[in-house]
């Protein structure tokens, strides 16, 4: 027990190839974050600084519109790193995530030696090599040797066979094809998992990553937030604005104003050239930010905008 | 670190996290370790966050985890280092410190800060108060010293509400908005002093005991007949995301079993592209079976609560149902299926289901017997060779006439039919229960929390 955090230390250092540190410390990681244009609290700051630290991979969970893939792109920008993407759908399937034969010029490529006197296993080891691999972002993300930011998006929405197949990909960063043999990373990638929560993901993938739950910040970070994306917002529409952000939320919405849609709010003042937000304003609007006809009407009914 | 303590607390602290329900893998612990070594310890913070991100894999799990770390992991030892300073010139015997005039001048203080919303002066005024004035000295052992509800009685700071207002309002701002204000001030202040007296607790009698007998269990595993008002409220906030996490599940598995016959046609077609070899098939969907569901639920007053969660869930996944129809029942039975429209909103459907509890009784007594007769009665072409029911109640029917009748011939026209318990089974037969003669005609389920009704709700789907 007393031993293993120190050979975890040393093994975690990636070999061969040069040095990568993510970042170095919670704060470095804030600060770098911050000059990409994200604005991250102590928590998102901590564990993004572990993610990178400990190689491992990065489960961000929270509701829809808080800035989780956005901290993905923040961090490929802050590091200078490529981002590689899977999105997640339901049906998403191993050769859509991982890598797939290009059947059609293994095809080809048998025809075309029937005249040859080839032999059978000749044109067998010709057609499964790399000429004839697609590689698709699992495996593109591990092969670079560049650094490089892999964002799976929405991991939720995929079905659970799916999840078996990230494991490997996750826990020792590499993918065994078994006509080619295992792919190791070259140089690990920072990984980051997005979820909505719509359904539990399963134990294993959970115990293979950090975990981080992202929520409606508070009001001076929001405000901070909306000042920062939307330039040329007075500092006292951005007060009431997020005043009453704060006030649609402790009201019982089916879906709640997100952190992007304060943002969309903050935009369409500057647009609609608006420089008060009353009540008249807020109701005329509402359409922004609330997108179920019944939370409008509550919210008009909470708020008495329509007197 | 094996030498320091830290390595025991440590493991103290993650059994007491297994010992809550969180499920900490060796994995896990091992990551736990490997990130403390990557931080510095320095900030009592980074270490929370370096926990929680390697322990924690779920939120609904978040509030124990905080609460446990609270107390295995102190802010402070004692009253710290600015406790009660401002005492030291007149210290000698504790009457000193609690007295009216130590408690009117605390009040006033108290307001202030409340007033000005300073957390920092918050958080050294809890510490102060549970230490002031939450002291139960002379209980003999084994009794806690320290109590947050003698505290709160004695300050109640709940009075101070209208003067904080009038502070608010002096300051500039709308009526209902210091309102609210003041609210969640008071609200944060007291889950402060209640933190501050589970560490007092836990210093005197080891954070162990504390982590056994003060933790409440998690959202989704805690009684609807135990919840608080709070717990209700989030309960009930809890009802949409969880409807939502049932039917991407339902549909997920509905699609996994969906292969249905070959579509010869869009097989051979997709076939030209690979040379006329099929290398995919393709076959055609499978339509979903979709049940008609009648719910009868108790609404008295003891399993109000349940019902009315049960219900506001089934009307969330009514697209996975044909047709709901929904009945309430004390002594009588009404029906409120027109409640629940579709995109209806979730507070007005609770606030009509509760006015309307009064069409369902004629004395206010529950009688199962009475109800289910009388359902038979006024509503015989609800239940259909295609429908199922669904009953919701303690089967506590003050000794009265069961109604097995009724009740044998509704669960021979349904296609199914189940009844929800909220009772613990241990409970079930106990005064005027009559779990078994009932769950002999139709099967009885155990469910207490929103965590097996949610497991229900997805086993007859």
């Amino acid at each position: 027990m007393n031993h293993s955090p120190r050979d975890r230390s040393l093994r975690s250092r990636p070999r061969g190839g040069p040095e990568t540190t993510w970042f170095s410390s919670p704060s470095d990681a804030a600060a770098r974050l911050a000059a990409a244009g994200y604005l991250a609290d102590s928590a998102t700051a901590t564990t993004a600084y572990l993610a990178g630290a400990l190689e491992k991979p990065l489960l961000v969970e929270g509701p829809a519109g808080v800035g989780k893939t956005e901290l993905a792109k923040a961090v490929s920008r802050a590091t200078g790193a490529d981002l590689v993407r899977l999105q997640c759908y339901e049906g998403l399937d191993e050769a859509r995530a991982l890598y797939e034969w290009n059947y059609k010029k293994q095809l080809l490529r048998i025809q075309a030696s029937q005249g040859d006197d080839q032999t059978w296993s000749e044109t067998h080891d010709d057609i499964f090599t790399d000429e004839f691999l697609l590689t698709r972002p699992l495996l593109s993300a591990i092969r670079r040797d560049e650094p490089t930011v892999l964002l799976i998006d929405e991991v939720d929405k995929t079905d659970v066979e799916v999840e078996g197949l990230l494991l490997e990909v996750l826990s020792d960063f590499q993918v065994t094809i078994p006509e080619l043999g295992t792919v190791v990373a070259v140089r690990r990638p920072f990984v980051v998992l997005t979820s909505n929560a719509t359904r539990e993901l399963s134990e294993a993938v959970k115990r293979r990553c950090l975990y981080l739950h992202l929520d409606y910040p508070d009001a001076e970070r929001e405000r901070e937030i909306v000042t920062s994306q939307v330039p040329g917002l007075e500092d006292r529409v951005a007060g009431q604005l997020v005043a009453a952000v704060t006030r649609l939320r402790e009201l019982e919405l089916k879906k709640a104003p997100s952190i992007a849609e304060s943002v969309d709010w903050a935009r369409t003042l500057i647009a609609l050239e608006i420089g008060d937000l009353d009540d008249k304003v807020i109701a005329d609007t509402l359409g922004v930010v609330l997108k179920h006809s019944s939370d409008h009407d509550r919210a008009i009914r909470e708020l008495r905008l329509r007197k | 670190m094996t030498n320091s303590g830290l390595l025991d607390r440590h493991i103290a602290f993650l059994e007491a996290l297994r010992g809550a329900g969180l499920s900490v893998s060796l994995a896990e612990d091992l990551d736990a370790i490997a990130a403390l070594s990557a931080l510095d310890w320095g900030q009592r913070v980074t270490v929370h966050d370096a926990y929680a991100a390697t322990l924690v894999k779920k939120q609904s799990q978040r509030p124990t985890f905080d609460a446990l770390f609270d107390i295995y992991f102190p802010r402070l030892v004692g009253t710290g280092a600015h406790g009660l300073q401002d005492d030291e010139a007149g210290e000698g015997d504790s009457g000193v410190r609690d007295n009216a005039q130590a408690l009117a001048g605390f009040r006033n203080e108290l307001l202030e800060a409340l007033a000005t919303g300073d957390q920092q002066t918050l958080a050294r005024l809890a510490i102060e108060m549970v230490g002031r004035f939450g002291a139960m000295p002379g209980r003999g052992p084994g009794l806690s010293s320290w109590s947050a509800y003698t505290a709160l009685q004695r300050v109640a700071p709940s009075e101070l509400v209208d003067r904080i207002i009038q502070a608010l309002l002096a300051e500039g701002g709308a009526d209902d908005a210091a309102r609210r204000t003041a609210g969640r001030r008071l609200g944060g202040f007291t889950t402060m002093v209640e933190d501050e007296a589970r560490r007092r607790i836990a210093e005197e009698k080891g954070p162990d005991h504390v982590a056994n007998v003060a933790i409440r269990p998690t959202i989704d595993r805690l009684d609807f007949t135990a919840a608080r008002r709070a717990d209700l409220e989030e309960m009930r906030r809890e009802i949409y995301p969880l409807a939502r996490r049932l039917a991407t599940r339902l549909t997920k598995e509905h699609h996994a079993r969906r292969r249905g016959p070959l579509d010869f046609r869009r097989t051979v077609r997709a076939s030209i592209s690979t040379g006329g070899v099929p290398l995919v098939t393709h076959h055609r969907p499978k339509r979903p079976h979709r049940t008609e569901l009648v719910v009868l639920c108790d609404v008295s007053g003891s399993v109000a609560n349940f019902a009315q969660f049960t219900l506001l869930l089934v009307f969330a996944l009514r697209d996975q149902f044909q047709k709901v129809r929904a009945f309430t029942f004390i002594d009588h039975v009404h029906e409120v299926t027109h409640h629940f429209k579709p995109g209806a909103d979730v507070a007005d459907v609770m606030t009509d289901l509760a006015a309307s509890t009064a069409h369902a009784a004629l004395w206010g007594r529950t009688n199962y017997g009475r109800a289910f007769t009388k359902f038979q009665e006024n509503h015989p072409d609800a239940l259909g060779p295609k429908s199922s029911l669904l009953i919701l109640g303690d089967a506590r029917s003050n000794y009265s006439d069961l109604g097995l009748e009724s009740l044998k011939e509704m669960t021979a026209a349904a296609k199914h039919s189940w009844w929800l318990n909220p009772e613990h089974t241990r409970h079930w037969d106990t005064g005027d229960s009559a779990a078994t003669p009932y769950g002999q005609v139709v099967p009885m389920v155990e469910c207490r929390n929103l965590g097996q009704l949610s497991e229900f709700v997805h086993d007859i789907l």
